[in-house]
């Protein structure tokens, strides 16, 4: 019944869609990366370049400060709603699981509204009395971006630990307190390792997506040096093609390497969540 | 006792950090549609409302939405075809392939949107015809989204016994197609819906690549929003979103219903 012949041809489309814009273009990209003055030796050189080198480790240092933060937020607070039932608790997680399919652009307009020149806390720093030259103005720079990335972020993660949370054995916890468990060694040694496959998943997923986000940086602009934004610049400004070639792929290696030890460190939880 | 008093404690801390984290995603939300109706921004609400943002935004992108949505709808339907064909296909090869190749086929969600766009261009870029026509912006965002849909569906019909089904049909005389059209895509019609409705928001969204994939015959409604913001006053981006949230709301909103079980697996 299981020809091989038909699951072929189930498989054919979906393969030369693949193979065509996807595994011809990546190669060609491999190969435009060497096609510049210095050749396949330009792979090696970005990562001795002073510019490139620190625009790699700040873009870095944001996804991986936005995934340990999304992670603390939501393991608190998923945890918390999955357990909790109050009137309100629907709204509440609905609000906290909405903005999940925001694009990056709209984050960045929405976090001006907060941290902008005429943003919310600008605003409430001048009606608690602060003069208007002091304003707080955090949107345009690497805080701006942290601030949207975290925004983008905990949707995501949050409705994978609440689903994770949801299936834990609450009989555990019971049996622990019974015990003479505090609350904290509760969550410590019962519920964290419980939601442990749940917070390597979405962390991995989190940071693969703050390593590649562009239209947050794009929409706050100015001088937020994280490396979509230099591909972007060296690709149109300078028209260094080689360059951004170099340095998208090692970009996606990047990106695509922790997904993969994520996923391995979890079984297919990953796999699951991407 | 302590106890007691100590575990309320930590539930109201929770309890606060909850609701702050609520407000931090919606009070922004709520601001941007509100100065999308306002006069003026600057006077606040004492100015009054008006729909003049919206007329503007109308008039001035209509033809981005509008491409948009028609970019979005088409990336569901090819991805209902390859998606379902493939999740099937997949269902189909023995385990270790299987992987494999799903593995595969998720690679475009890891790559960052922009190298994407990066490869579409140097790979055909040259073809005039193609580079500056709609259908450079769909073949990406079909390749973007495809392992979404795939996955909605494929773990559906994982957690089935479809093989006993099929059999069932086939015994009967049912050949391959006909077993996949009667018989397997009835019993993941659910998946296919919330695949479609991710697919589609995805899709009506997608910036990162796009920006490098549109012409400027062919300005998507994210590319437009982006634009907006660079260029126009504040009302008329927040206008502009207030229309991007009208379109995509419902769609998110249908998914938390459908939410159930895929819920996680989807994403």
């Amino acid at each position: 019944m299981r020809t091989v012949g038909w699951t072929r041809v189930f498989l054919a489309p979906a393969l030369t869609v693949f193979a065509a814009f996807f595994l011809v273009p990546l190669a060609r990209l491999f190969a435009v990366g060497a096609a510049g003055p210095s050749g396949w030796a330009a792979y090696v050189e970005v990562l001795h370049n002073t510019r490139y080198l620190q625009s790699f480790l700040s873009t870095l240092a944001l996804a991986g400060s936005v995934t340990i933060c999304t992670l603390c937020l939501c393991a608190v607070c998923g945890v918390y709603l999955s357990r909790a039932s109050f009137a309100f608790k629907p709204l509440l997680t609905a609000v906290l699981t909405l903005p999940l399919a925001f694009p990056g652009v709209v984050v960045g307009f929405l976090v001006i509204m907060l941290g902008g020149r005429q943003g919310v806390v600008a605003q409430a720093g001048q009606a608690l009395g602060g003069d208007p030259g002091s304003a707080v103005v955090f949107a345009y720079s690497m805080t701006g971006l942290f601030v949207g990335y975290l925004y983008f972020s905990i949707p995501r993660s949050m409705l994978t630990v609440m689903a994770t949370a949801d299936k834990l054995d609450r009989d555990l916890e019971e049996a622990a307190r019974t015990l003479g468990a505090s609350a904290f060694a509760v969550a410590r040694d019962v519920i964290l390792p419980g939601i442990r496959p749940a917070l390597v998943a979405s962390g991995a997923i989190c940071f693969a997506t703050a390593m590649g986000a562009f239209g947050t940086a794009f929409t706050l602009a100015t001088k937020i040096n994280v490396l979509p934004m230099v591909i972007y610049s060296e690709f149109t400004l300078q028209a260094n093609l080689a360059i951004a070639a170099v340095l998208s792929l090692w970009l996606g290696l990047l990106t695509w390497l922790v997904l993969i030890l994520a996923r391995s460190a979890t079984g297919s939880a990953v796999a699951a969540a991407a | 006792m302590a106890l007691a008093t100590t575990s309320r404690l930590l539930d109201r801390a929770a309890l606060g950090l909850t609701v702050a984290l609520a407000l931090f995603l919606s009070v922004p939300v709520v601001l941007s549609i509100l100065t999308g109706l306002m006069v003026n921004q600057f006077q606040g609400f004492s100015a009054g409302f008006s729909l003049r943002w919206v007329r503007e935004v109308v008039e001035q992108y209509h033809g981005a939405i509008l491409l948009s949505v028609w970019i979005a709808t088409l990336t569901v339907l090819i991805n209902l075809v390859l998606g379902t064909l493939l999740a099937h296909g997949l269902r189909r090869t023995r385990v270790q392939w299987a992987r494999a190749l799903e593995e595969m086929f998720v690679m475009p969600v890891a790559m960052p949107g922009i190298s994407l766009g990066l490869a579409m261009i140097v790979s055909y870029g040259a073809l005039g015809g193609f580079r500056t026509h709609w259908s450079f912006i769909l073949v990406g965002h079909v390749l973007f989204t495809l392992p979404f849909m795939m996955r909605a569906v494929l773990a559906v019909m994982q957690a089935q016994r479809l093989d006993v089904l099929e059999e069932a049909a086939a015994s009967l005389g049912a050949g391959p197609w006909r077993r996949l059209v009667d018989v397997v895509m009835p019993n993941c019609r659910n998946a296919m819906v919330a695949g479609s409705l991710m697919v589609f928001t995805l899709s009506i969204g997608e910036f990162n690549m796009t920006l490098l994939l549109h012409s400027p015959f062919t300005p998507t409604l994210p590319v437009g929003l982006a634009d907006a913001y660079a260029s126009l006053r504040i009302e008329v981006g927040s206008a502009y979103t207030l229309i991007f949230f009208v379109l995509i709301v419902p769609l998110l909103v249908a998914m938390q219903f459908l939410g159930g079980s895929p819920r996680g697996k989807a994403l």
